[in-house]
């Protein structure tokens, strides 16, 4: 005899429930948490690098860096000084939720303000997996097109801060500012929007400023 | 491209539930898959007939019920179903639109023996 039982359960619901015992562990300590996406090149690093170098005197940041492959973005960050875990997903297109939970008790969280969760570059993949972020922090870059977020709906939709770096490109590349903003407003009309150049510093002290705040008021 | 980790999950609800019901064998495996949920149902076919090998639900069906998207437009409320990536409404063309309908994807039922 055959019969049906109903479920009814989320397909990420396993990983939802790890992402907020990380979120609560995150909370407990004060810890503003960023899950920082964006295509590979964008920009995540750089963004994270110089965030690090302002605000390194008033906040205590920290780093997960996740990779398909290598070290390379952590020596970065190790290189600063600053507390950064690796995590290599071995082919995996996104960080997941027990990815971050075996990388946080490796970080000195008692002592951490900020933790930017590097993922892996993909705009599709992550935005499936929460991984215990508070805010997420999509990254663009000029020379990667103004469509982007008509192509990757979702990922510009989700979006807390929309940070667009290589802005000393625009000069050299079809991008069109206006276009882009009306929709991701158009997509997600709360999202915070930065434009920045990590390679001029043009537009950082906005951004740093924000994020100051961000963790001021938690 | 994160089917392997999607279909693990299938799999694991689903045995969860068959076991817990005191079940044997599962026959069929209905999943919910949203136009926007970034799962390809072809993808996770081939992984779950991989996966499922030695396991209660070997040789179970997998059935897909697809959802198409449903856009709501924030200035005239006119939902629709995009036609194209550009995501215009196609009342008033805005492109300020929220999403109600595409995004899920949920194991519905099981069906199992014993």
């Amino acid at each position: 005899m055959t019969r049906k039982i109903q479920v009814l359960k989320d397909i990420t619901s396993a990983n939802d429930a790890i992402a907020a015992q990380n979120q609560e562990l995150l909370g407990k300590h004060h810890i503003l948490a960023l899950n920082v996406m964006s295509s590979p090149g964008a920009g995540k690093t750089s963004l994270i690098l110089n965030t690090i170098a302002r605000l390194r005197s008033k906040l205590s940041i920290a780093v997960i860096e996740g990779d398909i492959a290598s070290k390379v973005d952590a020596d970065k960050i190790g290189k600063e000084g600053i507390p950064v875990v690796q995590i290599n997903t071995g082919g995996g297109c996104s960080l997941e939720a027990t990815m971050v939970s075996s990388a946080l008790p490796r970080l000195p969280l008692e002592k951490t303000d900020v933790l930017f969760i590097e993922n892996v570059g993909n705009l599709v993949c992550p935005a499936t997996f929460a991984l215990g972020e508070h805010k997420k922090l999509v990254i663009a870059s000029i020379p990667e097109g103004d469509d982007k977020p008509t192509k990757y709906p979702i990922m510009f939709a989700e979006a807390d801060v929309v940070v667009v770096n290589k802005l000393d490109l625009l000069p050299y590349v079809d991008f069109d500012l206006v276009h882009f903003r009306k929709v991701v407003k158009g997509l997600n009309p709360d999202v915070q929007i930065f434009e920045v150049s990590c390679k001029t510093g043009e537009g950082l002290d906005a951004w740093c400023s924000w994020l100051a705040n961000e963790v001021g008021s938690r | 491209m994160h089917e392997l980790a999607i279909t693990q999950s299938i799999l694991d609800i689903a045995l969860k539930e068959a076991h817990a019901a005191g079940a044997t064998k599962i026959t069929r495996v209905n999943v919910v898959i949203g136009e926007l949920s970034g799962a390809v149902a072809d993808c996770v076919q081939f992984y779950f007939d991989f996966l499922t090998k030695d396991s209660a639900a070997e040789g179970a069906m997998l059935n897909f019920k697809m959802v198409p998207t449903v856009l709501k437009c924030r200035g005239c409320s006119t939902e629709f179903s995009p036609q194209d990536t550009a995501w215009a409404c196609p009342n008033c063309q805005s492109t300020s639109v929220e999403v109600l309908a595409g995004r899920d994807c949920f194991v519905e039922s099981i069906e199992v023996e014993g």
